[in-house]
């Protein structure tokens, strides 16, 4: 068995010497051109002339581009609906916006000339606050979208107690170390080879061809690895690759864009910042009788990938809790700042804040622990997820392999209109929505009609509360507050389940393409992208095991449209569960002849033939696996195959807000102790537990990985990384001087992380569950210590710390004033 | 203008603008890419690299500055075939996730574990005059200058734990001898 071990990441080695090659590392052909965008200073209004002459004079430039001089179409949004320009043709929408394209033989000259242009512009008053776009009512759809059940006003008027608040959540950069970079190499007749640092190659192609006015079949992505993407390379890499790609064949010479980091900054999206307003209704032991949210989402110009980022915010407004009677509203918001985009958690950690946020406001209102207010308001156990939600163990059902053209024909109702980017999760208004309906489980339904089969919470927050001495500390750490007037501690337990799907549902497919050579070398290539997390390795495990090979004998390669097409994007978390079950696919398909060859060789039934030790066993007989190769070729036998993979039982209707949009869901829970400086607002982390559910692991060891970095990537978005932009929609914070992230020393220095030991209920890639994004949701974990230190500051009957994010010294210090003068 | 920058112990000569940064030169000019350009900024780390044995930013330095000095980047600490006793812990203990801080972990933590040898305090460091005594908070201190945004930070700070603490089992046994 080559799964479930903890190999290490693929290219390990190579990251270890310095030999792994990322977009900017790629030796390039001779006479190579760099590019720099000129960027709008101002955030709203349009240019009425651009004096480019000095700019076209400069040492070095070859070239200006205007969006006079493109080729094809002027857009790079991944929303079909939504128009969103390479280069303004007079509109401008946020400072940062690309309004011209210089082409130069190096770097430097190229961003140095892109200074030297003389705008005119006619400015207008820029919205910005999620007030302002209110006011305007300048948003995206034609209005608040709203999910829910019941009578929440009515619940809320009859309940004993009212909670009501706001909590403001900041954004947050993703400040992949690598900066966003392509590097196009024009081919014969017109065709186009793109190297793209994105999560998303089927997406780079399609904008590409589109830029270039040729179909997807003249262009060819090819993504090796990332320098970490988060999101932030799932739709922010199109201009660069559509601006090199239109370079490229302006000017007939390889062309590369790599962003300064202040350019990547200024010029792309970012996570979501939202305000939520929360009124619940509560009983005498905290359990949410009633409850509305109103969600009001800042999306930036443009819809990007809004749409669904907001409905995720609103499939997690629940996380972990039974909410009898709920209304969510969201707003999502249009202003003149960045495009907010994709970022781990995909909309689905500012949800969960908001309601986590509820639990921690109710538990303060009535003086209960909040760990019991949490408990009391989980979903039901249910009876079948008692041992673990674990079915019994069989033969795991391959999918059933089916060609790889074939794949998008007639399914889904997809739409025949060759310019809608179906496999773009911005493509969320184009496709019909199915109706869903679906019978109500009390206490175990979700708002959105989705039933909770496998709640495993109860069981992981009994085994942390053990393990993390929760009770002990709690109280040590009221004591050590009682007895210290400057220094406070807190300790807060967050759980954490997260939808695993995209909730555009045709999303939910995979491709792989699998080759064995005649020396039993096996050659693997999927549809999913590496970025760190840790794919390629998974699959190759996976492969490896199908073949009964060490993982050594299978070459990962890079990410190509040319050989997996119409892929989704590597995003969701969905990577492994996709692309491993599609290589899974592929790999069976080139088992299952080479065991019919042996078999009918040996006169034996081919279900008897095995794969395993490098060797394929039949009868009593057994042969190097690289012998079965070459015989099988010299016997005429095809030993290369394509997977694809769909995922079962997914159906959703987004504008009702009721189906299943979720396969399976993926638990954690996290307890954070941290202390503050009452006088300063300085505050640390001490100490995290976490126990986390990755199902039946893959590779344990990258999945501890993908945990403790999710949580400190979390503590990251919530107790330090703060954007701010100047009253002229400037963002001031462009820089690692000015835009914190978690350093080595910020990470707590008591840090335990373990697996929860148990197995997906439903039939996943060897019975795993996704781990890119859920973990990051921990680290809510920590703001919530942080409010119960700052809540140690009041005394009986002192007002809730009400403390919003990022938990910067600013805020914590502001809100131990407002606990302490009341 | 002409000058020859000695990198990884081969003297070579270059033709550069005077203004060229010295991770440019590394990575444009002598296609060393192992040196990575994270924010170009000296914020990030990606790009450390030992000058003469210490650890510098490569983005903050002009390659001009440089001629008569030993410059040692992650190409240089050991033949890609057989890793060094660092970069052997940072694969064993999955330092790393999408590798692109590092070869500036490493080459920073190569300078890092010099300095302590050398005695050099740092913040956290109880006592100015003692000898260093590496843990968990000495090297989370030291290597807050390079920042992971995977935040694999737990394998990074033990792999140099262990590194160090190979180091210190060898030595005194090299003393005795």
């Amino acid at each position: 068995m080559t799964v479930a071990k903890p190999l290490p990441h693929d290219a390990a080695m190579r990251h270890v010497t310095g030999e792994a090659r990322y977009v900017d590392d790629i030796p390039v052909p001779a006479g190579t051109l760099h590019l720099a965008f000129g960027l709008s200073q101002i955030a709203s209004g349009r240019w009425t002339e651009m004096d480019l002459d000095a700019v076209r004079a400069a040492p070095g430039v070859v070239a200006v581009i205007t969006a006079a001089d493109l080729p094809g179409h002027n857009d790079v949004s991944p929303a079909p609906t939504f128009h969103e320009e390479l280069l303004s043709s007079h509109e401008i929408h946020y400072a940062g916006q690309p309004l011209f394209l210089v082409v130069a033989d190096s770097h430097l000259a190229a961003r140095k000339a892109a200074r030297l242009a003389q705008v005119t512009a006619e400015e207008t008053e820029p919205v910005l606050t999620i007030e302002q776009a209110l006011a305007r009512d300048w948003r995206f759809e034609e209005g608040p979208r709203v999910y829910g059940r019941g009578d929440p006003e009515a619940a809320i008027a009859g309940a004993a107690h009212l909670v009501d608040g706001s909590i403001e959540i900041g954004g947050q950069e993703h400040f992949y170390l690598e900066g966003q970079a392509a590097l196009a190499l024009p081919q014969e007749g017109g065709d186009m080879v793109v190297h793209s640092s994105s999560q998303h190659p089927t997406e780079i192609q399609h904008k590409v061809a589109e830029a270039l006015a040729v179909p997807m079949n003249a262009v060819r992505v090819e993504v090796r690895r990332m320098g970490g993407g988060f999101g932030g390379k799932e739709s922010q890499g199109n201009a660069l690759a559509c601006a090199c790609a239109v370079a490229a064949r302006l000017t007939g010479r390889p062309c590369k864009m790599r962003y300064d980091r202040d350019d990547d900054f200024v010029i792309t999206g970012k996570r979501h910042d939202f305000r939520i307003d929360y009124r619940a209704g509560v009983d005498d032991e905290g359990r949410i009788l009633g409850l509305i949210f109103e969600q009001f989402c800042r999306c930036g110009w443009s819809q990007d990938l809004s749409l669904p980022v907001a409905d995720r915010a609103m499939l997690h407004a629940d996380n972990a809790y039974w909410l009898p009677a709920v209304r969510i509203v969201s707003h999502r918001l249009r202003t003149n700042t960045q495009s907010a985009t994709a970022f781990r958690g995909f909309g689905g950690p500012q949800g969960m804040l908001g309601i986590e946020r509820v639990m921690d406001h109710v538990a303060h209102a009535l003086g209960r622990d909040p760990l019991e207010v949490r408990r009391t308001n989980f979903y039901a156990a249910r009876a079948e997820a008692a041992q673990g939600g674990q079915p019994p163990v069989g033969p795991f059902r391959a999918a059933s392999p089916r060609s790889i053209s074939a794949k998008m024909r007639g399914e889904e109702g997809a739409a025949a209109d060759p310019s809608l980017d179906l496999t773009s999760r911005g493509a969320a208004q184009a496709v019909a929505p199915q109706p869903a309906p679906r019978s109500e489980v009390p206490g175990s339904t979700t708002p959105y009609g989705q039933v909770v089969e496998d709640f495993i919470l109860p069981d992981m927050v009994a085994r942390l509360v053990e393990s993390s001495d929760y009770r002990a500390r709690r109280a040590a750490i009221a004591e050590w507050n009682a007895a210290e007037p400057i220094c406070k501690r807190g300790i807060a337990l967050t759980p954490v389940k997260f939808g695993i799907s995209f909730t555009l549902t045709h999303l939910n497919q995979a491709g792989a393409l699998v080759h064995v050579y005649t020396d039993g070398s096996i050659h693997m290539n999927h549809g999913g992208t590496e970025m760190g997390q840790g794919l390629f390795q998974k699959v190759a495990q996976v492969a490896a095991d199908r073949f009964g090979v060490e993982v050594e004998r299978v070459k990962i390669t890079a990410t190509d449209t040319g050989k997996v097409p119409n892929t989704s994007a590597t995003a969701a978390s969905s990577g492994s569960d996709l692309n491993g079950m599609a290589v899974k696919a592929a790999c069976d398909e080139i088992r299952d002849r080479l065991a019919t060859f042996v078999a009918e060789r040996q006169q034996a039934d081919p279900a008897t033939v095995r794969f395993e030790g490098g060797r394929v066993h039949v009868g009593a007989q057994s042969y190097p696996f690289e012998d079965v190769a070459r015989d099988a070729w010299m016997a005429r036998i095809s030993l290369s195959a394509t997977g694809f993979y769909r995922t079962p039982k997914v159906e959703w209707d987004r504008i009702r807000g009721q189906g299943r949009p979720f396969y399976y869901f993926a638990y954690g829970v996290a307890v954070t102790e941290a202390a503050i400086d009452t006088l300063t607002g300085e505050n640390r982390l001490l100490r995290a537990d976490i126990l986390h559910d990755c199902g039946t692991s893959l590779n344990p060891a990258l999945d501890l990985g993908q945990i403790e970095g999710g949580y400190i990537q979390g503590t990251g978005w919530l107790t330090m990384e703060e954007l701010v932009w100047d009253t002229r929609g400037r963002l001031r914070t462009h820089a690692p001087s000015t835009y914190k992230i978690p350093a080595c020393s910020d990470a707590p220095p008591v840090f335990n992380v373990a697996l929860w030991d148990g197995r997906n209920r439903e039939e996943t890639i060897y019975r795993s569950k996704a781990v890119g994004e859920p973990p990051l949701m921990l680290g809510i974990s920590a703001l919530m210590a942080l409010s119960d230190a700052v809540a140690a500051c009041g005394g009986p009957g002192a007002p809730y710390p009400a403390l919003d994010a990022p938990a910067t010294p600013e805020r914590v210090l502001a809100a131990v004033e407002r606990v302490r003068s009341a | 203008m002409e000058i020859t920058l000695t990198v990884n112990g081969r003297a070579q000569a270059l033709e550069l603008d005077p203004r060229t940064t010295l991770l440019d030169a590394l990575r444009d000019h002598l296609q060393l890419t192992g040196t990575k350009k994270g924010c170009d900024h000296g914020q990030c780390g990606a790009c450390t690299i030992l000058l003469n044995g210490r650890r510098i930013n490569a983005c903050l330095t002009l390659a001009a500055m440089h001629e008569a000095d030993e410059i040692a980047t992650i190409e240089g600490l050991a033949p890609p075939d057989d890793p060094g006793a660092l970069q052997a812990a940072f694969l064993h203990h999955d330092g790393f996730q999408c590798g692109y801080c590092t070869p500036g972990q490493i080459v920073s933590a190569t300078g890092m574990l010099e300095e302590a040898r050398a005695g050099w305090p740092s913040h956290v460091s109880p006592n100015l005059e003692a000898e260093v005594a590496l843990d968990r908070s000495e090297v989370a201190e030291r290597m807050s200058g390079n920042l992971c945004r995977c935040a694999a930070y737990t394998g990074i700070v033990e792999a140099i734990l262990e590194t160090a603490e190979q180091e210190r089992d060898v030595e005194p046994r090299e003393a005795a001898e």
